[in-house]
């Protein structure tokens, strides 16, 4: 294999091999400990809400480099909403469908003014990072409102017992299902990459070769059977995941295979183009910001699940982590390019270095001079990667 | 002191994978006009780039000799203070800034600390008196039009003293009679005794101005040809760019069958979207059958590409009346979506900017009007979409690594196929292209002209949008000229001259004048 063919590959991969080095560094100076069971499954559960922003916010990014501000305040007032009416004995399913809505109708409300008025997005949800953090105040009353509902805490990924039961009955340190769920996700995962490729050789179309492909799902299906080994070693699939799962699979489905996915990626490269295409923009802004609000919604009912209550200071700085999680995974900061699992790593990438600095007792303000630089220095090594292709 | 002010020796220089220039020579000699010429991609803003120092000394091999001198400049600066100033083809002149603060950007006048404005200004409207014109230095570019840009330009070079200039494709966004002023300004320069280089894809303007053509193809220089000594006619510079008789420049369209009435505009009035009493379109009415191309001529801002986009679907314009009938049923067109599937399409004269998505690839920008083509219930079918760039990719014979290339890196005329597929494969009746060929290659513009009379050959109509006259002249079956928002002229394809529809707009704008003196 020569220089040529290698250079790409480590370009395509840079972001999963950082994750692995700054995991192994973690480990040494951890003497091990973020390899833990319990640190594995802490990962997912503590950032379940930051996946879950990470992929709206993507799509706003993708429209050519549009941030929303407002998701932390957007977060903390849905998440008050629904502790005041779960408090007010409201069951589990409408509050959450109430949740979701007021998630929508805000969404709806700052996506008006940007798609079809234009005001830039940063001044709108700038103005709407003020306006619901002031209503959750105002409804809260400054207050902290316990969520007591367990059903709700314990499908939402709050409490001490929010992991999916092993119906499979596992003893205590192998959980059954977890083992069983993994195997599947592997199992599928193999099949449809052959067949896939298999398609693809019938038709005649360029495929990766047989050993790349081997090798690529080699890795991933290691990945898999680690991660499900560690979950079933502490106490099963956290509820958190189920969530998240569902999330990155349907916008990673969108993103790729759907025309409107196609559509945020063509607004982002060249809006003007786009439009004369036939694609409605408008339309494009209004969907990327209703969703945002959506997915806030669901980030805020994750977050008073657990934290089995509601506060006024809930979500704070939430909108940086999404964002930051976005350029470290690749999206770029001028739209157009990104892509959902980019970005899941780079949520994973700060979920490790946060929790990796925790064990280790670094200071949490440092933790934020290493975050920060982490974020430079991922969309410099993204700039001038870009500069040297061209 | 030697005839010649500038001499490139043996230059080469290699980018991965290619050799864009190998041994390139190029003597100018002082006081003359030089002119470069070569298909797109032949390495002539490659030399100029070595030349101002945008590629430094020590990343090419070979010699500059300028003024007697061996240079090795490392920055534009560096030639700049030696008198060589390269103006660009895309023009570099910020919009919101007035001309002064243009022309004298990085070469502010006074202290660093305090900028002598009276001293700009005033020296700002000497050098715009030079190249001819009166408008105030004070005046906001945005607030001139492009052709007088280009000027202000020139006069920004000048500001700098230069001793050499170089253009870039200066007369590409020009209108005729505005690229005749620039020309014409060129050889008043050379009778004071400035040298300018020239690099043009406009044959006609180089056998004009130029004493001296050299020709550069492939990224080696073929010959340098001499004013009164060689032949410099278009047909033998052509020869020399491409190496071979161009026999006919337009392709023949064989058993093309003109059919009915396909699409017809009736009294079309299209106001400025901004300045809303403006009228950018008056009253225009004009027709187009099956299986005919139909040419709009006329000048730079005559409101052809304004006519094109508001019928689009209302893509330009505010307070658009008048009546568009498609296959003799009246259609109201209020969105982009619905022009589409009423079977029109509209390639913009602007590929890069409105047309293509550079950072994509081929596949990706072929389907993108027509996502419905390749995708059942907004999910898409990736093999399929796929296979149909890869099927436009062989029949427009588009030169690429593969449908997965971005087209960002293909050349203008490649481009411009990419852009041709995209429509094409909205399938659609009414094809309207906008300066199909603008900046593109002789060899490249014989490959669309060869797509258009496939697609007439099919039955489609196309209207062509150009303001090259010789293009118009030898691809139209019938010709419409348009000028200052209005219909002025028709001709058959037999009856029109390049004098005719000269002389045409020309009349057209005497009338108005006279009108004017009635009032």
């Amino acid at each position: 294999m020569t220089k040529n063919k290698i250079l790409p590959a480590v370009q395509k991969y840079t972001m999963i091999l950082i994750l692995i080095l700054v995991a192994a560094f973690f480990a040494w100076q951890t003497d091990g400990k973020i390899l833990l069971p319990q640190n594995i499954t802490n990962i997912i559960s503590q950032n379940a809400y930051v996946f879950v922003l990470a992929t709206g916010m993507l799509l706003c990014i993708l429209t050519g480099g549009n941030i929303d501000l407002s998701v932390g305040s957007v977060v903390c007032f849905v998440g008050a909403v629904g502790a005041i009416f779960l408090d007010k004995g409201m069951g589990w399913i409408p509050a959450v469908l109430l949740m979701l809505v007021v998630g929508l109708v805000i969404g709806a409300w700052q996506a008006f003014w940007i798609a079809f008025v234009r005001v830039p997005p940063f001044i709108v949800t700038l103005s709407g990072m003020f306006v619901f953090r002031g209503l959750s105040n105002v409804v809260l009353d400054g207050k902290t409102m316990s969520v007591t509902n367990e059903t709700f805490v314990k499908v939402f990924g709050g409490g001490a017992d929010c992991y999916i039961p092993d119906f499979l009955g596992g003893g205590e340190g192998t959980n059954l299902l977890a083992l069983v769920v993994g195997a599947i996700v592997a199992i599928l995962y193999v099949v449809m990459t052959l067949s896939k490729r298999a398609t693809r050789v019938k038709k005649g179309y360029s495929v990766d070769s047989l050993t790349k492909t081997l090798g690529t799902m080699i890795i991933i299906v290691a990945v898999i059977g680690f991660f499900t080994l560690k979950l079933s070693q502490h106490k099963g699939i956290p509820t958190a995941l189920i969530w998240v799962a569902v999330v990155i699979l349907v916008y990673a489905y969108i993103t790729s295979k759907t025309t409107i996915g196609r559509y945020f990626y063509a607004i982002g490269g060249n809006e003007k183009a786009a439009k004369l295409s036939g694609v409605n923009t408008n339309r494009v802004y209004f969907i990327a910001y209703t969703n945002m609000g959506l997915l806030s919604a669901l980030a805020g009912i994750l977050t008073i699940a657990r934290m089995t209550s509601a506060q006024p200071t809930y979500g704070q700085n939430y909108e940086m982590d999404a964002i930051g999680s976005c350029f470290i995974g690749g999206a770029s900061a001028y739209g157009g390019v990104g892509t959902v699992p980019g970005v899941i790593v780079g949520a994973l990438l700060m979920g490790v270095i946060n929790i990796g600095m925790s064990i280790m007792g670094i200071d949490q303000n440092y933790q934020k001079v290493v975050k920060g630089l982490v974020l430079l220095a991922a969309v410099i090594f993204d700039v001038v990667s870009k500069r040297e292709k061209s | 002191m030697s005839e010649y002010i500038l001499e490139m020796k043996s230059i080469t220089k290699l980018f991965p994978g290619v050799r864009a220039l190998d041994d390139v020579n190029l003597k100018v000699k002082k006081g003359s006009i030089h002119a470069l010429v070569g298909e797109n991609g032949a390495g002539k803003s490659t030399l100029m780039n070595v030349l101002s120092g945008i590629y430094p000394y020590g990343t090419y091999s070979g010699d500059i000799i300028y003024d007697g001198e061996v240079c090795k400049f490392s920055k534009i600066r560096d030639s700049e203070a030696k008198g060589i100033v390269i103006i660009h083809q895309e023009l570099a002149l910020i919009p919101y800034m007035s001309i002064g603060e243009n022309m004298f950007l990085g070469n502010e006048q006074g202290k660093s600390y305090s900028i002598d404005w009276n001293k700009t200004y005033a020296e700002a409207d000497r050098h715009l008196r030079t190249v001819g014109l009166t408008e105030s230095s004070r005046t906001l570019i945005r607030d001139i039009g492009v052709g007088k840009q280009q000027l202000v330009e020139i006069a920004k070079a000048l500001a700098k003293n230069a001793k050499l200039l170089i253009l870039d494709e200066p007369t590409s966004s020009l209108n005729e009679s505005d690229s005749k002023a620039l020309l014409d300004l060129l050889l008043r320069f050379k009778k004071e005794g400035m040298t300018s280089i020239i690099i043009s894809h406009k044959l006609n303007e180089v056998s004009y101005v130029a004493d001296d053509i050299t020709v550069i193809r492939d990224g080696h220089t073929i010959e340098t040809l001499t004013k009164g000594v060689d032949d410099l006619s278009e047909d033998r510079i052509i020869r020399g760019m491409v190496g071979r008789e161009l026999a006919d420049r337009f392709p023949k369209r064989k058993n093309v069958q003109i059919g009915d009435t396909m699409m017809e505009v009736k009294n079309w009035t299209v106001h400025h979207p901004q300045y809303r009493e403006k009228k950018v379109v008056d009253n225009v009415s004009f027709k187009v059958r099956r299986g005919e191309v139909v040419g709009i001529s006329g000048l730079m801002g005559a409101g052809r590409t304004e006519l094109a986009m508001s019928i689009f679907g209302h893509s330009y314009g505010s307070g658009i009346s008048g009546q568009l009938y498609l296959d003799g049923k009246e259609v109201k067109l209020h969105t982009i979506r619905e022009a589409i599937d009423h079977g029109l399409a509209y390639v913009t004269e602007d590929r890069k900017g409105n047309g293509l998505i550079l950072s994509n690839p081929i596949r990706i920008n072929t389907t993108l009007a027509n996502m419905k083509g390749v995708s059942s219930r907004g999910v898409i079918d990736q093999d399929k979409e796929y296979a149909v760039a890869d099927d436009y990719r062989q029949k427009m014979r588009t030169k690429c690594t593969g449908v997965e290339q971005k087209v960002g890196n293909l050349s203008g005329g490649n481009q411009q196929k990419v852009l041709l597929a995209k429509w094409m494969f909205t399938d659609p009746d009414v094809l309207i292209l906008d300066e199909p060929t603008r900046g593109i290659d002789v060899g490249a513009k014989y490959e669309i002209y060869t797509i258009i009379n496939q697609l007439v050959s099919e039955g489609k109509s196309v209207i062509m949008i150009s303001s090259e006259l010789p293009e118009v002249l030898g691809m139209s079956d019938r010709i419409y000229v348009m000028n200052e928002g209005r219909m002025v002229g028709e001709f058959n394809q037999a009856d029109a001259t390049q004098e005719g529809i000269m002389a045409c707009i020309l009349r057209s704008c005497n009338n108005e004048k006279g009108a004017v003196t009635h009032d």
